[in-house]
């Protein structure tokens, strides 16, 4: 690669581009589950553009890594030929669907994020990299928005879609520490002025949150008594490949034609 | 009086329907012709929506992210096909709710070939290759059919089904080309697929009583063999291009007719499958009736949304 | 479910002039019992026109299902817009539009067909003058 990240920078960006790989690749096969299921034919198309969309900005992403890594490895490799500890997407995207209101919450939590992230990777040094990231700019922008329509629908709707959502929200509360921090992956890449600061993120983030949550009068667990934990502690450690059981049955399925065929192509 | 008036009224549609005129929503016509239209438009939306099924099957599992996506955009555009039928439906003053009520009570029918079961990778290939390939000479005529909206939504779909069978002969091509695992699959996906889709065209038109109705008021424009001689036409060179056998011993080419001749269909399966007795008549219809059942209450709530906004205002 | 609307819709019914009632008629177009077993149904009818470039008219695209207006416009870009190439949608909930009928169409159009003189064929150019 011409014009290519230095040594040093190389493996922390590698890494961080699993990252953000990785979390596209889930959760757009969580929501590709969804075609042919949804509540309205409407929204089985709505939620596989969307899920198109993080696939195809998944793919670019695990390709660009490839190319850096320099280890001959395609997009293909990386999604079908990694374990599950070798992935470093959030728990958050690796959990299975729920109820459509599980579903929404948890695309509304990442879109926000999604988009945040997005609008300043814009800005990295590596021009394939801002490039997809214009492109999840404009597409996140979207799911965001669809999705904060239908958490003022859910919210305000009737007692039983409020009581839903209300449940989804607090069910993944916990899944959200972890999207917000950042760690020395993201510091190095920073200090080499590879992305721009991205600590801004957590605190837009949970304006955009707490707005629309208030919106759709649903209580913000941080607000709650017990901290939104709900009996459970936030997780953590997905970015090094610390995973929930789930994680492990989707690449199962995800994973098995390829794998039982490592040398045929499709 | 009122009679005289129907006869005139009848004439009248029937020239303009020959003249090649399209019937649009507010024209008058027979209820005959509004029944049929109905009758047709639903089953084939249906078909659309419960045929997203099978292939949504291997979604999850596409071996490849190429594969994956242009699956799930193939069968999302499936998802759009039924949306646009039910909407030329309801511009014959039914909603699409009583529609849909009618396929999960079973009282609705819808095409035979869903009910079969996805086996393997390959089946999503032969699917897009001979389904689409089979739908696309059914849309192609409906495109040119009397009825505007009818006419217009199919236009519309056929504009998207040539990709669909191009991903499903491409998936074909490669893997006829690759491992010999590959090919068998193939082959084995092949010779499951291909009577149930020369079905697809449904029965002889001697034996279909409606055939002779939509053929004179232009809801169909070619009977059902015909559409079937097409397909098999257009297919078989296209097996001889990928070395593929079609399970018909009895497919030759007739150098009078320039057609391929093609053995007897079993059309006692394909009646018993259209009764509910086929492999997966069962779980087509519970996973629609579970999506609509688990979709109830977001419907129920978009709709309480709305209307506290409005009342609010 | 099913009863207390039915109840509530006829007694709005019995008093016209009730707010509600327009919307009620919007959910239900045809006025037809609501003996289905899912009484919301599918949200209203939403009529799409897609303007495929800055400058070209808006054109009727075909229709969609939804409650509200929002929804009614995302849902019309997902499935009409997916494909690219267009700039701008309108939804328009189907019942808002009055349509002329097929019997209208002699009084309704014809007169148009004989004003000869508001076509440019009608009026003659000397052949030597360009760009008119
Ligand atoms: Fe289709
Ligand atoms: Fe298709």
């Amino acid at each position: 690669m011409k014009n290519g990240p230095d040594h040093r920078t190389k493996n922390v960006l590698v890494e961080f581009l699993f990252r953000l790989g990785d979390d596209r690749l889930i959760l757009g096969h969580r929501l590709s589950e969804w075609c042919g299921h949804a509540p309205i034919l409407e929204e089985d198309i709505a939620l596989a553009n969307i899920a198109l969309d993080l696939l195809g900005q998944a793919s670019a992403l695990l390709r660009l890594a490839g190319e850096i890594e320099g280890k001959n490895r395609a997009e293909d490799d990386l999604a079908y030929f990694r374990e599950a500890t070798q992935f470093t997407n959030l728990q958050l995207v690796e959990q299975p669907n729920g109820d459509f209101a599980f579903t929404i919450a948890r695309l509304f939590f990442f879109s926000a994020f999604n988009n945040l992230l997005s609008e300043r990777l814009q800005k990295s040094s590596i021009e394939a990299l801002a490039g997809i990231a214009a492109k999840g700019f404009k597409e996140s922008s979207y799911h965001l928005r669809h999705s904060k329509e239908w958490m003022l629908r859910l919210g305000n709707g009737t007692e039983e879609s409020h009581q839903r959502m209300q449940i989804a929200v607090n069910e993944l509360w916990r899944f959200t520490g972890e999207m917000l921090a950042f760690d020395e992956v993201e510091e190095k890449l920073q200090q080499q002025n590879v992305i721009p600061d991205l600590n801004p993120i957590a605190p837009k983030w949970n304006e955009i949150v707490a707005a629309v949550l208030t919106e759709a009068t649903i209580i913000i667990p941080s607000h709650q008594k017990d901290g939104g934990q709900a009996g459970n502690h936030a997780v953590s450690g997905s970015r090094n490949g610390f995973h929930s059981e789930h994680l492990g049955h989707l690449l199962a399925e995800m994973q098995i034609l390829a794998r039982s065929y490592p040398d045929a192509k499709w | 009086m009122e009679a005289l008036d129907e006869i005139i009224l009848l004439e009248r549609f029937e020239s303009r329907i020959n003249a090649g005129e399209k019937i649009e929503p507010k024209d008058w016509m027979p209820e005959r012709y509004r029944k049929q239209l109905i009758r047709m438009i639903s089953q084939h939306a249906h078909s659309e929506v419960v045929g997203m099924l099978p292939e949504g099957n291997w979604i999850t599992r596409a071996p490849s992210l190429r594969r994956k996506i242009s699956l799930l955009a193939k069968v999302q555009d499936e998802a759009g096909h039924g949306m646009y039928l039910y909407s030329a439906a309801e511009t014959l003053d039914v909603d699409r709710r009583e529609l849909i009520e009618q396929l999960l009570s079973g009282q609705a029918k819808y095409s035979h070939i869903f009910n079969y079961p996805t086996l393997n990778w390959a089946d999503i290939g032969v699917i897009g290759w001979f389904v689409d390939g089979a739908a696309i000479v059914n849309q192609t005529m409906l495109a040119k059919c009397s009825y505007g909206p009818y006419s217009r939504a199919n236009l519309r779909i056929c504009k998207e089904e040539n990709f669909h069978k191009r991903q499903g002969y491409e998936i074909v091509a490669t893997m006829a080309a690759g491992t010999t695992e590959q090919r068998e699959m193939v082959q084995d996906a092949v010779n499951r697929w291909w009577w149930p889709s020369l079905m697809m065209f449904g029965p002889s038109d001697n034996e279909s009583p409606n055939s002779a109705e939509l053929l004179r008021w232009k809801v169909k424009l070619h009977s059902n063999d015909e559409l079937r001689q097409r397909f098999v036409d257009l297919t078989v060179p296209q097996s001889q291009a990928v070395n593929i056998t079609l399970p018909d011993p009895e497919l030759r080419y007739d150098k009078k007719t320039q057609h391929w001749n093609f053995g007897k269909i079993n059309w006692e399966e394909f009646w018993n499958v259209v009764k509910g007795n086929g492999p997966c008549n069962r779980e087509r219809l519970a996973a629609r009736q579970k999506a609509d059942d688990d979709g109830a209450w977001v419907r129920e709530a978009a709709v309480a949304y709305t209307m506290k906004r409005r009342m609010n205002r | 479910m099913d009863e207390w609307i039915d109840d509530l819709r006829f007694s709005i019914i019995q008093q016209s002039n009730h707010p509600i009632f327009q919307y009620f008629n919007n959910l239900f177009p045809q006025n037809k019992s609501m003996a289905t077993k899912d009484t919301f149904g599918e949200g209203e009818v939403w009529e799409v026109f897609i303007q495929k470039e800055t400058g070209a008219p808006h054109e009727h695209a075909g229709s969609i299902h939804a409650a509200d207006p929002e929804i009614a416009l995302q849902n019309a870009r997902d499935v009409f817009a997916r494909r690219g190439e267009v700039v701008s949608i309108w939804v328009v909930p189907a019942n808002s539009i009055t349509a002329s009928s097929p019997d209208d169409s002699g009084p309704f159009f014809d007169p148009a067909n004989d004003k000869i003189y508001r076509h440019p064929q009608f009026y003659h150019i000397p052949k030597s003058v360009k760009g008119m």
